[in-house]
């Protein structure tokens, strides 16, 4: 018996010296609080005697943690359905080249559709400034101390970008590749930029982004020549996660391999643009 | 650290929940292959609760095991993580457990 809370079969947790208790059937549950298994908060004067859990009014709720920001989600998805708009939501580390190949597709593609960004950092203007010098609308979204952008940041985004019927919106994630694979933003697709300086196991040691994301980019395969990476072992590792993730290997910097990115934009687009006649 | 925001969330579906009574006990539903790391979520739990209906609440963590069924042979399987192949070597598998992220039960106090 755990002679703390008088639960049977119960092992503490060893691992870190907590308050954690873990039963045999992987219940957790902590005593650090002023309301654990006993009735100290009973020390106020009823006039009646009672015991907590006799009256204790239980919920079920059975509900989804991330129910509010899914729904939010799925607003946004509708509206951009009902503009027939693409928006994807672009991933990776910081520095993977998220922003220069914002930057070069969107002067590339100027004249073929209209691109809108939302530029998500924890702080400062820098690279909406640069998506706006490149030629296209970009409206910032600072989340200050968070890692992630959440469906309602985008939402208050979109009414500032107020982006145009049958355009594409790209969203730049905050460069995380932990965070920003929980939260649905409304996306068609989440896609993954990955660099070859960051390293080609990078896709084993950050499963859930790969296996949240639609298509992977493996940017700057300029300097191929200057790094220990394998394309090869990069996409074995990415497909044993996720077996349907498409990739495209490319430089933003150099303009190599762009084509079929362009291609995949083109295709996405098209169909954005058909799914409300079909 | 995502599980901030996690529980930020936790809160507030509780605080909503209770409608003004006190909680004195959250359990909640965290698979192992949600990507949420329970004892995060415990970690940051107290603090985002102070001054809340959850405030000093008592916090349950069900965590529930990966499983998954290969489309390929049809077999169930533990899963341990996003990339456990099934037996067979297939890894066109579905998770069928493993992924939850569920506020499932409050407790709360009986009005005096």
């Amino acid at each position: 018996m755990c002679g703390h809370c008088g639960c049977s079969g119960a092992l503490h947790d060893e691992q870190d010296g907590s308050d954690w208790h873990v039963h045999a059937d992987g219940t957790r549950h902590s005593h650090g609080h002023a309301h654990d298994h006993g009735h100290r908060h009973h020390d106020h004067d009823h006039g009646h005697d009672h015991h907590h859990h006799e009256h204790a009014a239980v919920i079920e709720l059975e509900t989804r943690i991330l129910a509010k920001n899914d729904a939010l989600a799925a607003r946004n998805r509708a509206w951009f359905a009902g503009r027939e708009m693409l928006a994807l939501n672009l991933v990776s580390s910081p520095g993977a080249g998220k922003t220069t190949l914002l930057e070069r597709t969107i002067r590339d593609l100027a004249g073929e559709f209209a691109i809108g960004v939302l530029e998500g950092d924890q702080a400062t203007d820098l690279d909406r400034d640069r998506i706006r010098a490149a030629g296209a609308p970009a409206v910032q979204l600072n989340t200050g101390t968070g890692c992630h952008l959440e469906a309602d940041m985008v939402a208050r985004g979109l009414e500032q970008l107020r982006p145009a019927f049958g355009s594409v919106l790209l969203i730049e994630n905050v460069g995380n590749l932990v965070c920003p694979a929980m939260f649905d933003l409304g996306e068609r697709a989440k896609i993954v930029v990955l660099s070859v300086t960051e390293g080609d196991d990078k896709p084993a040691k950050y499963p859930h982004m790969f296996a949240a994301a639609e298509l992977m980019l493996i940017n700057k395969i300029d300097l191929l020549p200057h790094v220990d990476f394998s394309v090869e072992r990069a996409i074995g590792c990415a497909r044993a996660i996720n077996p349907a993730m498409a990739s495209l290997c490319l430089s933003a910097r150099s303009g190599e391999g762009l084509a079929p990115w362009y291609d995949w934009l083109r295709r996405e687009a098209k169909t954005a643009r058909s799914a409300m006649t079909d | 650290m995502h599980e901030l925001a996690i529980t930020r969330n936790i809160v507030a579906i509780v605080g909503e929940a209770a409608q003004g009574r006190h909680v004195t006990r959250v359990t909640l539903e965290i698979g192992k292959l949600s990507g949420v790391m329970a004892d995060a979520v415990a970690f940051c739990f107290d603090i985002v609760a102070a001054g809340t209906a959850a405030s000093g609440a008592q916090l349950d963590i069900h965590e529930i095991d990966g499983r998954a069924r290969c489309r390929d042979c049809g077999a169930e399987f533990a899963a341990d993580t996003l990339f456990t192949p099934c037996p067979c070597g297939s890894r066109h598998c579905e998770r069928l457990a493993g992924e939850e992220l569920n506020v499932k039960a409050l407790e709360l106090e009986e009005a005096a």
